[in-house]
């Protein structure tokens, strides 16, 4: 009924008149989603432009600078120490973690579940990149599938983009466990409140300090991988009880998907600013 | 029976929208208990008064606590035992207010005012009110999440006020909570758990801000009844609808740095930290930025400004219009205007932060786009006086309030383009110059749009008319009152005083205004005390008031078309549909039509033959009323 108004509406050429839906005849709870989103990416840009002002605020790393200071023993606030046989060794030349500097994203993300020791640069999140885009495609399958009323395959695709969360999710589970135990060697020294270096080796990551890099790499990095995570799993329940709903049979007596179209609105989005989360804060 | 049963059907088409969307009939409507009626109500106009009750109550709190720290700005000697019962054990030994609870009693009253009385008391009301009636819609596009935002905006009300009796005492940090102070729970007694709760209050009331501007702005898009486009829309409707926008735009962004705050205060995070010492001490926080979150809130805190203003405007351009029975003058060059101030408020934050250490040339684009803000202004202004100009005025209350915004806002705006420029901002910062300025242009002006809005809609909304001698009494103290708080403010702030003192008495540039503070604060407390003249009249009208007629101020907009008490659902019958503008006051030659001063906007232009424009004269003989309905005439 409501689809053949609209139909009658673009007709006639009504567009802001009144009386009317003017925009190609959308309704209010699609209207709203849309609206919710724009306000949530305004969260979002808020994040991560407080991400890119903390970030520049910092030094980076810098090959020559950290070697040279290293060389002419200035000071070596930064020197990497790493134990070997319970002794601790200084390298030199080469990456290393600081408090000093933002560390390089290859250097923090690049373990890959049963791959111990491996260096496998941006592997394990690229894979995590790649299911959740594949979930948004099997969502855009099932807003298709929904146009076309057929329940069998709405209930398909809807199963396979919770999966897609789901196995998301226990990805960045498993991420964040591996950032927060940390590495064998751990990684930069701990300074003092006033910046003095105590020289004792930093492992894993927490709020107040992390083997990685500043305090605010990884306060940041939990916060708004955590604030999207957030986002995913808030997804996937939404999307559960969307599932729920199909496989009950309620769409499919209305003969109206619409909510399933709502639901995969929210879904890109969550997958859209994935897209930024990971260019900020793994390829910049 | 009959009446009923005519309600009943009216109630069926609720939202029309509705019915189709949820694909279930809405007899659920039928029986409504007291709860469902009155409490957890899905009618707009529940919800609007729930709003403004709820508004009132935080300004007589907000108004009150002003009173106890102006006696103790402009009496810094006397003894303020007498506020014991009240105050308990923030009067100290000595009989004096104890200096962090002055703080604390600036914080809230500025948030109070700002966010609960001015944001939702006045947005949330009328945006409630007059959406639907003034567009023809039954209810909201979704009832229950306009009943959210209340009930949100209630818990989030509830905590504030709780927090006031903390032992700790409420924030103290002043309103736009600043770290390090506010991220230091050890900083200060008011930022611990008072501040904890400040920051849940307002994530709460951040969300209810969203539900109910999600809700007007599809409103306005989708409910329209026909014939009411754009262009048709009474400059209210254009006011709110703009206000959501900037609401939906700017407080996400609020809720963010609150979240970051949040997790700085519990959880050791350093987001707003860098190295700092407290009591000696080295704290482990390093590398953040407080001034980052100066720029994560004004990025809300300006835009938050015209979120107060905008529909104050609103309500004036309407109020004006029809009291001074003529059209507004510059219907498009108003919502151009309100526009204009909408996307300018997004661009001019940093001129908050003049003294933060930020690079001159930036302070200067930041000086050039808020300097450009008194454009639009201007154009409200002069438009506004423009359509007094001739004009047949009616003082109503109502009338006198929107005349009285006007006066405020350019007194207001003056200085504010003074404020504007950074080499004078560096100066004036954080003096009482720029407390004067906001409650001038953005305080006096908003409140004063909110009482016109009150006087003016309250016949509609509890179908009784409110005394108009007591409302005389109410906006002369106001108004009179007003000047007088404020004005000698600038006076103050040109010779130094800063914002936020507990007391003057320790420097000797102040002595020679010790009496001008005095003044101020005599005045401010005639003036609060005249509010309750208002709050008397509000209450024995609803119960007492003289029975109102259909449409008694002569207005055109739908609204008046109305039954004097309406139902859920607004118009008992169908909605009228709507033909023209809806300013046509005074038109001439309407008297032969047989039209007062005035034609609503739902009577069709072939019934006004003689008062008909040459172009509505050819509208018409192309068979049609707009050019919408020509073209589909001739299809």
């Amino acid at each position: 009924m409501a689809t053949v108004a609209t139909a009658d509406e673009k007709k006639k050429g009504i567009d802001w008149g009144g009386g009317n839906r003017p925009l190609g005849g959308v309704r209010y709870g699609k209207l709203m989603m849309w609206f919710f989103l724009l306000s949530d990416a305004f969260t979002f840009s808020a994040l991560l432009i407080s991400y890119g002002m903390i970030r520049y605020s910092h030094e980076g790393y810098s090959y020559e600078k950290t070697y040279q200071v290293e060389q002419y023993g200035l000071n070596v606030p930064t020197a990497h120490v790493v134990m070997e046989n319970g002794v601790a060794v200084t390298k030199k030349g080469e990456f290393y973690f600081s408090q000093k500097y933002w560390p390089v994203p290859e250097k923090v993300f690049e373990a890959v579940p049963f791959l111990h020791g491996k260096s496998l640069p941006l592997v394990f999140v690229g894979i995590m990149t790649f299911i959740l885009i594949m979930s948004s495609v099997t969502m855009v399958l099932a807003v298709e599938a929904g146009h076309r009323r057929d329940q069998r395959d709405v209930e398909k695709w809807m199963l396979w983009t919770i999966l897609g969360g789901i196995v998301f999710l226990g990805s960045q589970a498993w991420e964040w466990t591996h950032f927060i135990v940390g590495t064998d060697g751990g990684g930069a020294l701990r300074t003092s409140g006033d910046g003095r270096n105590l020289g004792e080796v930093i492992y894993g990551a927490g709020l107040s300090e992390n083997q990685y890099g500043p305090t605010t790499f990884a306060n940041l990095f939990f916060f708004i991988t955590g604030f999207h995570g957030t986002h995913v799993l808030s997804g996937v329940i939404i999307n559960i009880i969307i599932f729920y709903n199909t496989v009950m049979g309620i769409y499919a007596r209305k003969n109206d998907y619409e909510m399933v179209e709502k639901v995969g609105l929210y879904w890109h989005f969550v997958d859209l600013v994935w897209v930024f989360v990971f260019t900020f804060f793994y390829l910049v | 029976m009959a009446d009923n049963h005519n309600q009943g059907d009216a109630i069926k088409e609720v939202g029309h929208d509705h019915a189709h969307d949820h694909g279930h009939d809405h007899d659920h409507h039928h029986d409504q208990s007291f709860i469902s009626k009155y409490i957890f109500s899905e009618d707009h106009k529940v919800i609007a008064k729930q709003f403004l009750f709820t508004g009132i109550f935080w300004a007589v709190i907000g108004g009150l606590m002003s009173l106890v720290f102006r006696l103790q700005l402009g009496f810094p000697e006397m003894s303020m035992e007498f506020l014991r019962p009240i105050l308990g054990g923030w009067i100290t030994e000595a009989g004096k207010l104890e200096p962090e609870f002055y703080l604390a009693l600036v914080t809230m009253h500025g948030t109070i005012m700002v966010f609960f009385v001015l944001t939702a008391g006045l947005s949330g009301t009328f945006s409630n009110f007059l959406i639907p009636l003034q567009i023809g819609a039954r209810d909201m596009a979704s009832g229950f999440m306009n009943m959210l935002s209340y009930w949100f905006f209630f818990g989030s009300s509830v905590i504030m006020f709780a927090s006031i009796f903390l032992e700790t005492g409420p924030a103290s940090g002043s309103w736009v909570i600043y770290p390090p102070l506010s991220a230091l729970p050890q900083a200060m007694s008011g930022s611990g758990a008072g501040m904890t709760m400040w920051l849940i209050s307002m994530a709460l009331f951040i969300i209810s801000v969203l539900l109910g501007g999600i809700n007007y702005i599809t409103t306005v898009i989708n409910l329209r009844v026909k014939g009411m486009s754009f262009t048709r829309l009474p400059l209210t409707i254009w006011a709110f609808f703009i206000t959501a926008i900037i609401g939906l735009l700017s407080f996400p962004v609020l809720f963010s740095a609150a979240l970051l705050l949040i997790f700085d205060r519990s959880l050791g995070t350093s987001f707003f930290l860098s190295e700092i010492y407290i009591a000696g001490e080295a704290l482990h926080h390093q590398g953040g930025s407080p001034v980052l979150f100066q720029h994560l809130f004004w990025f809300l805190g300006h835009p938050e400004v015209y979120i107060v203003l905008i529909p104050a405007l609103g309500i004036t351009s309407e109020v004006i219009a029809t009291n001074a029975r003529k059209p507004i003058f510059g219907y498009k060059a108003m919502i151009g205007s309100i526009l204009g101030i909408a996307v300018l408020s997004f661009i001019v934050w940093a001129h908050h932060m003049f003294v933060t250490g930020m690079n001159p040339f930036l302070g200067s684009v930041f000086m050039f786009l808020t300097l450009i803000i008194a454009v639009p202004s201007a154009v409200k202004s002069f438009n506004y006086i423009t359509t007094l100009w001739r004009g047949n005025i009616i003082f109503t209350p109502a009338m006198m309030f929107s005349i009285g915004l006007v006066s405020m806002f350019i007194s207001g705006g003056v200085t504010g383009i003074i404020l504007g420029n950074n080499a004078m901002d560096i100066q004036l910062h954080d003096t009482y110059y720029v407390v004067a300025h906001f409650h001038l242009v953005m305080g006096s002006a908003s409140f004063f749009g909110m009482m016109a809005g009150v006087y003016h809609w309250f016949p509609k909304m509890f179908g009784r008319m409110m005394d108009e001698k007591l409302g005389y009494i109410h906006f002369w103290f106001t108004f009179v009152g007003a000047y007088l708080v404020f004005f000698p403010m600038h006076y103050i702030g040109i010779a130094g005083f800063p914002r936020r003192y507990y007391a003057f008495t320790n420097f000797d540039f102040t002595k020679s205004f010790t009496d001008l503070n005095a003044f101020i604060s005599v005045a401010a407390i005639i003036t609060v005390f005249s509010q309750f003249v208002f709050v008397f009249n509000f209450i024995y009208s609803i119960f007492r008031g003289r029975k109102a007629s259909e449409n008694p101020w002569g207005s055109t907009t739908l609204e008046w078309t109305t039954p004097i008490n309406p139902g859920h659902g607004n118009w008992p019958g169908e909605i009228p549909q709507v033909y023209r503008w809806p300013y046509d006051y005074s038109k001439p030659n309407s008297e032969k039509d047989g039209f007062g001063d005035f034609i609503p906007q739902h009577i069709p232009l072939s019934q006004t033959p003689h008062s008909n424009l040459p172009h509505e004269k050819e509208m018409l003989e192309r068979g049609g009323n707009n050019e919408d309905e020509i073209k589909i005439n001739e299809q």
